[in-house]
């Protein structure tokens, strides 16, 4: 399971972002980490530092890119200029698979840099599943879509939200990038449980999971990336490693971010999970074979 | 309402200026109720109303891109505090929303805005300027284009009519105040960031440097990259003008012509100064070949008056 088309059929594991006041350690003392997950657009430029620390890692590391501005759900034509930025460094990292968000953050040429909330109509489907094609086929990559956390629901939505998902995926034939803290902040921002979402979701389309920590306001939960990961997610990341297999796992810290070892120890955890969703798999895969015989 | 529709309505509120307080304004420009504009089309649930939802991403919207202005500003920061600063960066924004899927470039018409509109900055009006331009250049000399530089032998080759191409990451600055040394005094102090998150719950603060007062004295400064750091490099004003000259596309001839013609050095201080201008940008990485030209073209001889 955890080797699929969506991934490149690899089989990657525990990752972490890739962040500047982590780099001198990095290099440093070149500590053992499976892969890490670059912001794309950190690194979408025509040259200097930034390039020349992503070239030193990718000479010793696994590099993932994670997009923050592709916004598959605007209405409007994709950025060329920006796909063949992306494109360029794609070819840089070799990136087995591209990741970006479900959601909608420009019109009228006009950026927001957030990642707005799409309404969950059938329009929007089609919208985002014709771009999120044209985006995959551009790239000549497989794309997986992440589900965002928000903060606000439309009237005109006609599905819940991963019901707006799995129609997405399977209208752009995409992988997932499966956010179970974005799920867990929704659900409490939305009356929903989280369960439900984590148990509807085609498993065999799970490219990589992402993991992270939030914050709790007096009124809503804010997707804020600068905590550990709570145990409600963690039981959620549990759940959906038991539905999909060992998955492509990142830590997500991009705000108060601790030392290297503090990160990567929280990312580590999840490895309790990995190996219980390994052992369960070879029972199973024990149990068909005593029966064939 | 369609998704387009929709996507304009909700752009539209998001990026409306917030009050004074960092709040949601109650009123659109039309004078229609904020709060009837977002129940069209936000259901609210039972902690917040359609108002406060809409809010959220109003609020984070002008956080994320004052923080990102204010990176690149620092010094303009700590020099203006943070009433003045703040203010500025919003009138600007307002002016000048992102046009572009990164958040690099937001600030880069900053210094011409500030140029232009001297109530942000009172009676040090001009020492901003200084301040915004000296940093807009070291974003640009910091992750700028890099052009393969002149090899020895076509350095050794420039010829009076040569021409040649500058470094795209050099800035060269003609400034009022002697701003270097105090940029550079607040940038060791800023940590580097990047782009991550997009969850922005307040107005971050990340400084409070003192600036110390700074005395008017005309100063040219080249602002370039060597070895993956940026430099800021004090200027001969002659030095200077040839390069500018050479940025404007110039012969070798005509820029070293009109760098020195109101020069007050000897003719030998001159041909020296000339000299040494070319051999330090040569060894900078500072001068290029124009792509598809020859360099060897006829030397000049070093007399240039």
């Amino acid at each position: 399971m955890p080797a699929n088309r969506f991934n490149g059929y690899t089989d990657y594991e525990v990752g972490i972002g890739l962040r500047v006041p982590h780099y001198d350690h990095i290099l440093s003392k070149k500590p053992i980490v499976d892969w890490f997950e670059i912001i794309s657009e950190n690194y979408m430029v025509d040259g200097g530092r930034p390039l020349k620390i992503l070239d030193q890692i990718l000479d010793q590391y696994r590099v993932v890119q994670h997009g923050v501005s592709m916004y598959f759900g605007s209405a409007q034509p994709l950025n060329r200029d920006h796909l063949k930025r992306i494109k360029e460094l794609t070819k840089r990292t070799k990136t087995p698979w591209l990741s970006d968000h479900l959601c909608w953050g420009s019109v009228d040429g006009r950026y927001t840099h957030d990642l707005l909330p799409l309404p969950y109509t059938f329009e929007a489907v089609r919208t985002t599943a014709e771009r999120i094609r044209m985006v995959q086929d551009f790239l000549e990559i497989p794309l997986a879509v992440e589900n965002v956390s928000s903060y606000a629901a439309y009237n005109d939505s006609e599905m819940t939200e991963w019901e707006f998902l799995n129609e997405v995926v399977h209208a752009a034939d995409c992988g997932i990038l499966l956010d179970v803290n974005n799920i867990y902040v929704s659900s409490q921002n939305h009356d929903f449980d989280p369960m439900d979402y984590v148990n509807s979701i085609p498993a065999e389309r799970v490219a990589q999971i992402h993991i992270a920590g939030h914050s709790k306001f007096e009124k809503y939960i804010l997707d804020t990336h600068d905590h550990p990961v709570l145990d409600p997610v963690w039981k959620l990341y549990g759940r959906a490693i038991e539905r999909s297999g060992p998955t492509a796992t990142l830590l997500e810290w991009d705000d108060n971010i601790p030392s290297f070892d503090e990160v990567h120890a929280e990312a580590l955890k999840a490895h309790r999970f990995l190996r219980a969703a390994e052992t369960a798999m070879s029972v199973g895969a024990g149990l068909r074979e005593e029966a064939h015989v | 309402m369609n998704l387009l529709e929709l996507q304009r309505r909700m752009a539209e509120d998001v990026r409306r200026p917030l009050t004074e307080d960092y709040e949601m304004r109650s009123f659109a420009d039309d004078g229609r109720p904020v709060a009837d504009i977002a129940a069209s089309y936000i259901s609210p649930n039972s902690r917040l109303s359609s108002f406060e939802r809409l809010e959220i991403y109003n609020r984070q919207y002008w956080f994320r891109l004052i923080t990102a202005v204010s990176e690149d500003y620092p010094t303009l920061n700590a020099l203006l505090g943070q009433k003045r600063f703040d203010a500025l960066i919003l009138a600007y924004l307002d002016e000048h929303p992102s046009t572009s899927w990164t958040l690099r470039d937001l600030g880069a018409k900053l210094p011409a805005f500030l140029a232009a509109h001297p109530e942000f900055a009172g009676r040090r009006h001009r020492l901003a300027v200084d301040v915004a331009n000296l940093e807009l250049a070291y974003v640009d000399a910091f992750d700028g284009k890099q052009l393969d530089p002149l090899t020895t032998e076509e350095a050794q080759a420039i010829g009076a009519d040569s021409r040649l191409f500058l470094q795209p990451h050099l800035r060269l600055l003609e400034l009022a105040y002697p701003v270097d040394n105090l940029v550079l005094a607040v940038k060791k102090e800023m940590p580097e960031v990047d782009i991550v998150s997009s969850a922005a719950t307040h107005r971050d603060v990340t400084n409070r440097a003192k600036i110390p007062p700074v005395k008017r004295g005309k100063l040219f400064l080249a602002v370039h990259r060597y070895d993956d750091s940026v430099y800021y490099r004090r200027l001969e004003k002659e030095t200077f003008l040839l390069l500018e000259g050479l940025r404007l596309g110039a012969s070798v001839a005509a820029a070293a012509s009109q760098a020195f013609a109101k020069s007050k050095l000897t003719p030998d201080a001159q041909a020296l100064l000339l000299q040494q201008s070319f051999a330090h940008a040569s060894q900078l990485g500072w001068l290029c070949p124009l792509p598809g030209t020859d360099v060897a073209l006829p030397h000049l001889e070093m007399k240039v008056n």
